[in-house]
């Protein structure tokens, strides 16, 4: 048989590809742009309206401030990703701190056993929000909607009635206070440039040897460049002496739960995109039914997406209690589960499942953490911050109907 | 030539209600098998017997020759039995070579083998003439519902099967579309495979079938070759389980 299949009916370029995505976009497939958009656009409202803004001490806070956050929308990506959700991330990740407090303060373990509690923990809750929602099909929104009432009275039992307990322990401090050193810094540019780089001219070259179309050098160039000179400017940025007194104490580098957080986007990234289970995680989320016939277990992957949210809730309640060098009854509390449903939602994962990246979490993460502490710094009030981050969240929302509406319209999606 | 699938003497109950009474069923390989008759016939409760997703009551299950037990959708798909149902199974979300493996996707260690299940698909598509896609990494969503059909259809003759179920793939078809559909199942027929069609259109079956099954109310009216007899034949075995000297005497099968 000589007919193919019409695989090349143009060769790849960038000016395909850039229509190809021109052509996504306005089908309603809108991916991290407006997140993208929305950062660029806050950062130069909020660095015209406060000069303080746009400083190296500032820009290292964003970090910080965002961390937790940010690693508990990423587990929450997973849980969306089916059209599931999980409103007890939260509390979640304020019981698994309260464990690891404990665990340290009281019962004086050392960090890797407190760590591994805390993590092991939040196994244990996303095990059981999952067999709920998948075995007894309760929907999700009762669900953790009760958990987030159980564990925010489980918080109060474990740090016994609103007092706080002090973490102490160095190395957990050290996730949120300490800095890579400025050398290190650049190393871990390098390493991360170098590594994407190899990663995209190996497949390329793989694809081209089997005659599959493969992306063409000069994208990959304008990715690799992109990569390195944002990355460049952030590193360059934060190894500026930050210290208002540099001779007493020394504050430049990398903040140390920025290689945290590549760590784990690195690690999902790669178990979403290139393992059979997140490929199965995609199906089910797109269509369950059609996933059951192709013979995936779905309730399986039901509670595996729980377990995920829950144990990364976990470490971003360890990354929490890093930060305010305690843990009390309101950590994990308040606006912590908004943000993070906001955070993954702003960065274009769908509240309709079958459509997301862990990335969008780390850019919605950012655009977060953006607001907040623009907000903060304009001297804003927690009442205004909630109007306006409970605004963004309905507007990222309505974004990604809006934009599903116009995909079946178009017939992209 | 021993039939590829052959029933016999099948029934199946679902609690009171008897759905397939003694029914017999042949498909050979490389001829398209319509399988035609009213709504409540008993179509779709055949094929999900034959498909393992419903027990037989009782009869004779042969494939190639062999009696063989099929209790699970597992089961049939291990014999070389694919149905492509009415609703298609496909998942918006994923591309075309994702949903051809899904499920059953290659892998080197425990990552996924991209290259070699898009060249595979790639080969697939070709060998049936597919030309209407674009790329075979476009999602599923951008594909129209003669493309989506003709992607289950290519899901299913992946795996080397021997047998393809299809139910009234072009239902929800124009005519264009339509007859891109029908030339497919054709050309699958041509290649070597046992086609089984359930339609309730009576140009298609004429125009790729070479043999038609009727079932009326649950038994089997008559099994023909479909250059034997005329449209009005058919119609009326759908309709009354006879036909001049065809057919059910007397609610027996002749």
């Amino acid at each position: 048989m000589t007919a193919t299949i019409e695989q090349k009916p143009e060769a790849p370029s960038i000016t395909s590809n850039v229509r190809g995505y021109a052509e996504r976009v306005r089908g309603g497939d809108m991916g991290a742009l407006p997140a993208v958009l929305g950062l660029i656009v806050l950062c130069t409202v909020f660095a015209i309206m406060r000069p303080s803004f746009f400083t190296a001490v500032n820009f290292a806070n964003l970090f910080t401030q965002g961390a937790a956050v940010t690693v508990i929308a990423m587990g929450l990506v997973f849980v969306l990703l089916l059209g599931e959700i999980d409103l007890s991330a939260g509390f979640a990740s304020g019981v698994c701190a309260a464990v690891l407090a404990i665990l340290l303060a009281e019962q004086g373990q050392p960090w890797y056993v407190a760590v591994l509690a805390a993590i092991a923990t939040g196994t244990v809750i996303g095990t059981v929000l999952g067999v709920l929602v998948a075995k007894l099909g309760i929907p999700s929104f009762v669900v953790t909607l009760a958990a987030f009432l159980g564990f925010q009275g489980l918080v109060l039992v474990l740090v016994e009635g609103g007092t706080n307990i002090s973490v102490r322990d160095e190395t957990i401090l050290a996730i949120s206070n300490n800095n890579l050193s400025p050398v290190l810094s650049w190393g871990l540019l390098a390493a991360g440039v170098g590594g994407y780089a190899a990663i995209q001219l190996l497949r390329a070259r793989k694809r081209t040897k089997r005659g599959l179309i493969a992306d063409p050098m000069s994208l990959i160039a304008i990715r690799v460049g992109a990569l390195a000179v944002l990355g460049g400017l952030a590193v360059y940025a934060l190894n500026l002496e930050r210290s208002r007194n540099a001779a007493l104490v020394s504050l430049k580098g990398v903040p140390a739960v920025v290689p945290i957080i590549i760590v784990l986007l690195v690690i999902w990234t790669f178990v979403l995109r290139r393992t059979a289970f997140g490929r199965h995680l995609y199906a089910v989320g797109g269509n369950a039914e059609a996933a059951r016939r192709a013979g995936i277990n779905v309730d399986r992957m039901k509670i595996s997406a729980f377990v995920i949210c829950s144990s990364m809730a976990a470490i971003g309640g360890i990354i929490a209690a890093s930060r305010a060098s305690s843990v009390d009854p309101n950590t994990g509390g308040s606006n912590v589960l908004l943000y993070a449903v906001g955070a993954a939602v702003i960065g274009g994962t769908s509240l309709f499942g079958g459509k997301g990246r862990v990335l969008d979490a780390v850019l919605g993460g950012a655009v977060v953490a953006v607001i907040e502490n623009g907000m903060g710094l304009m001297g804003y009030g927690s009442d205004i911050k909630f109007i306006v981050t409970g605004s963004v969240l309905l507007l990222a929302a309505s974004v990604d109907a809006l934009s599903r509406k116009r995909a079946a319209a178009t017939g992209l999606r | 030539m021993t039939p590829v699938l052959e029933l016999r003497g099948i029934d199946k109950s679902f609690g009171p209600v008897q759905v397939l009474h003694d029914v017999a069923l042949t498909v050979r390989a490389g001829e398209v098998t319509a399988l035609v008759g009213d709504n409540g016939a008993g179509k779709s409760t055949l094929v999900k017997c034959v498909g393992g997703i419903h027990p037989i009551d009782s009869g004779e299950y042969l494939f190639e020759g062999k009696p063989v037990q099929v209790h699970s959708p597992r089961d049939a798909a291990a014999l070389g039995i694919e149905i492509v149902y009415q609703d298609l199974a496909l998942c918006d979300n994923l591309d075309i070579v994702q949903n051809m493996f899904l499920g059953r996707e290659n892998k080197r260690g425990i990552v996924l083998d991209e290259d070699t299940m898009e060249e595979m698909a790639a080969r697939t598509l070709a060998s049936l003439s597919v030309k209407t896609v674009k790329s075979i990494r476009q999602h599923v969503s951008s594909l129209s519902g003669g493309q989506r059909q003709t992607v289950a259809i290519a899901k299913a003759v992946l795996w080397n099967s021997k047998v393809v179920i299809l139910d009234e793939p072009t239902a929800a078809l124009g005519v264009a579309q339509t007859a891109q559909v029908l030339e497919l199942v054709r050309r699958l027929a041509d290649q070597g495979l046992a086609v089984v069609l359930i339609s309730h259109n009576m140009n298609d079956v004429f125009a790729v079938s070479d043999r038609i099954a009727a079932l009326y109310l649950g038994r089997m009216a008559a099994q023909v070759k479909t250059s034997d007899v005329t449209h009005s034949q058919v119609v009326e075995l759908i309709t009354s389980g006879r036909s001049g000297d065809l057919g059910l005497t007397n609610g027996v099968p002749a």
